[in-house]
């Protein structure tokens, strides 16, 4: 009875799975978090296989410049990031230079220059203190890591940006705050930035609210996670690869103990 | 043991003089080893290799990682977009972590379950359990480097346990931040201490092996090897074993790394510390949850904390607390139904330490603590007084021999 039968070692198995699946739950119960629950999205960048869908990177980032860009920094990011989205060289290096940063020329006077694309987005204020005294004392985040700093990323981005409607009558709204069905507290200091039309986007797509919210929303998600493509692209070899050491390796298990188990 | 021929002229010169190859081909290959080992024997070497990857990944992530205040979490984030493959290193630094603890536990579940912590193997028991604490420690210290909100508020939380210490609390706190609040100085001795820790780990794994290889692997029936007939070398029987194991646990660890490489850390650590900000809800890393609902549990500070230590400390005395000369839980029916509800008390209080301190789920964690000292000062004194314990084999290839009284109780273990 020593190598005990074949259900007995499945027994095994199972509790180590059961052990696996006990330790995961409380995780799930974690990220159920909050009761706020947050429309669900089908987003490219989702699932083992998903991709950023480089036509909304690029719409988003449009949004981003025209709407989002008047408050919110991206200091996490490159210009030069931006090729990851299909832009050239040129095109990289022109937008860019729409903005200009401190430097301090070879005389050691601080000078402004047109930013380069190895230069990290400029940021709206040059410090926290002057975004809060720009936005009632309500400093906007930066929003390189937004979609990664929140429960639930990408949904909970697009549920908020879509989520301002008429407070009901009984709240009352303070001065310089707005409603956000989404928001924690429901008061929010941001107003609704985005507008049916709000932009014109180059490619010629319809800019609903539910359009911009969806495509900067891409576009932030690469912010956040620029390595995406890369390490699910990878991640699906590597597990490929231990998948088959995996399998090979309990063969030549079985092979090697056979002259034990079958004595 | 005959000495080990070497054929390789290099290795024969070699080992004369420094017998490490002889010493390895006795401790690695022809090592004995019961040959009625489960899969649960496989969570040793996982913790070892896992400790390995931390250390490996570690070192690599310090080459690029700036211990200030004003520069941690950029070069973190330095780390995830500059540099070449700094989001795997980092990944599977992070989810390695995690995986880490998992193995532990389940190492630790084994040797309760199995009766691996008694004599004569009390030694090979602490060390474990000093392991373990050095390990708390370590994740500790590294979680508050990235320097993200729950990096500092969960480093300000728990210094501040400190301070419940009578008379010299504050003063200790003071000293361990070196300062009056976690600040730069706090960060800089934790990045020194998270990078030097896990050497101290590696020196007390080697005295857990030495310890170990005194008396060999216990085994899921628990009694002692009886002579050749009952073991197998470790090679290659155990090494191949091994493999198809770590071939799992590395699969498990890359869906991680790859594809939910967040899944066990917290949102909140991607804000940069803000010393003026406090979080709705400060949690730990979830392998602490169990711990910090004991600390929750007793509504005085002090108590909280002594608890919460005292629940590692049970267990370095867990040897002597266990009157029970059987080991495996195979033989003991009553016991092995408390084992589970053990597992199932740490469960449920992992879950209460993820959730607020309020209403039911305070009540709970009082329960759930209760249980978890009663199993331990109560159960493992007094249970082996009252419980009718099943016959032991003669030896671990005895059942297949068998003779009449255990063929039919291990008949009737194969029925369920």
């Amino acid at each position: 009875m020593f190598f005990q039968n074949q259900i007995i070692r499945n027994k095994h198995l199972i509790k180590i799975f059961t052990f696996i699946i006990m330790i995961f739950l409380p995780q799930v119960v974690l990220s159920a978090g909050d009761n706020i629950s947050y429309p669900k999205n089908n987003w490219s960048f989702s699932g083992i296989t998903g991709t950023f869908d480089r036509a909304s990177q690029q719409r988003g980032l449009q949004v981003y410049k025209e709407v989002c860009s008047g408050c919110h920094g991206l200091r996490l990011v490159a210009y030069r990031n931006l090729k990851a989205l299909g832009y050239n060289d040129d095109e990289v290096k022109a937008f860019a230079a729409e903005n200009s940063v401190n430097d301090i020329n070879d005389e050691g006077e601080i000078i402004q220059r047109a930013a380069r694309p190895s230069d990290k987005f400029v940021s709206p204020y040059p410090n926290e203190r002057a975004g809060r005294a720009a936005n009632g004392g309500a400093y906007p985040p930066d929003l390189s890591l937004i979609v990664k700093a929140r429960a639930n990323g990408a949904d909970y981005l697009h549920a908020l940006l879509t989520g301002y409607v008429d407070a009901p009558a009984e709240k009352k709204i303070p001065d310089g705050m707005y409603f956000n069905k989404y928001y924690a507290g429901n008061l929010i200091g941001m107003p609704q930035p985005l507008y049916e039309d709000g932009v014109t986007f180059a490619d010629g797509t319809k800019a609903t609210q539910a359009q911009m919210a969806k495509d900067v929303t891409t576009f932030l998600a690469w912010a956040s996670e620029p390595e995406l493509e890369e390490r699910k692209r990878i991640g699906i070899s590597v597990i490929l690869f231990l998948l088959v050491l995996t399998i090979l390796s309990f063969f030549a298990m079985r092979q090697i103990w056979a002259p034990i188990k079958n004595k | 043991m005959s000495k080990p021929k070497f054929k390789n002229p290099v290795i024969k010169w070699i080992d004369y003089r420094l017998p490490i190859f002889t010493f390895m081909d006795h401790e690695l290959n022809h090592y004995p080893t019961p040959k009625n080992l489960n899969y649960f024997w496989n969570f040793g070497s996982l913790a070892g290799i896992a400790l390995v990857t931390m250390i490996i990944t570690g070192i690599v992530l310090s080459m690029n990682y700036t211990a200030h205040v004003d520069h941690a979490f950029d070069s973190v984030e330095r780390i995830m977009r500059d540099v070449n493959h700094g989001w795997l290193i980092r990944y599977i630094h992070m989810n390695a972590s995690s995986f880490f603890f998992i193995v532990v536990f389940v190492h630790i579940f084994r040797g309760l379950y199995y009766g691996s912590y008694k004599a004569p193997r009390e030694l090979l028991w602490i060390l474990g359990v000093l392991i373990l604490l050095l390990m708390m420690a370590t994740a500790f210290m590294g979680y508050v480097l990235p320097w993200g909100q729950m990096s500092f508020w969960g480093a300000t939380v728990i210094t501040n346990l400190f301070s419940a210490i009578p008379v010299v609390g504050e003063s200790i706190v003071t000293w361990l931040w070196g300062g009056f609040s976690v600040d730069n100085s706090t960060l800089n001795r934790f990045f020194s201490l998270h990078f030097v820790l896990p050497f101290v780990i590696v020196g007390v794994v080697i005295l857990h092996l030495v310890a170990l290889h005194r008396f060999g692997s216990n085994n899921p029936i628990g009694i002692d090897v009886k002579g050749t007939q009952d073991t197998l070398p470790f090679n290659p029987y155990y090494t191949i074993k091994d493999l198809f194991g770590l071939g799992i646990f590395l699969t498990l660890l890359a869906a991680a790394v790859f594809f939910f490489p967040n899944f066990m850390g917290h949102p909140d650590n991607y804000i940069e510390a803000n010393p003026m900000v406090t979080p709705a809800h400060i949690v730990p890393e979830w392998y602490f949850l169990p711990f910090y609902a004991i600390l929750r549990a007793i509504p005085d500070k002090l108590g909280g904390v002594l608890f919460m230590f005292g629940s590692i400390a049970v267990l370095f005395v867990l040897p002597w607390l266990d009157r029970s000369p059987i080991r495996s839980s195979q033989f003991r029916p009553i016991f092995k139904i408390f084992f589970w509800v053990l597992v199932f008390d740490c469960f449920l209080l992992g879950y209460l330490g993820a959730m607020p301190a309020e209403g039911i789920y305070v009540i709970l964690s009082r329960v759930a603590t209760g249980y978890y000292f009663f199993h331990f000062l109560i159960l493992f004194p007094l249970l082996p007084y009252i419980e009718k314990t099943k016959p032991l084999p003669m030896s671990i290839s005895q059942p297949v021999l068998s003779s009449a009284a255990t063929a039919s109780a291990s008949a009737t273990r194969e029925k369920k």
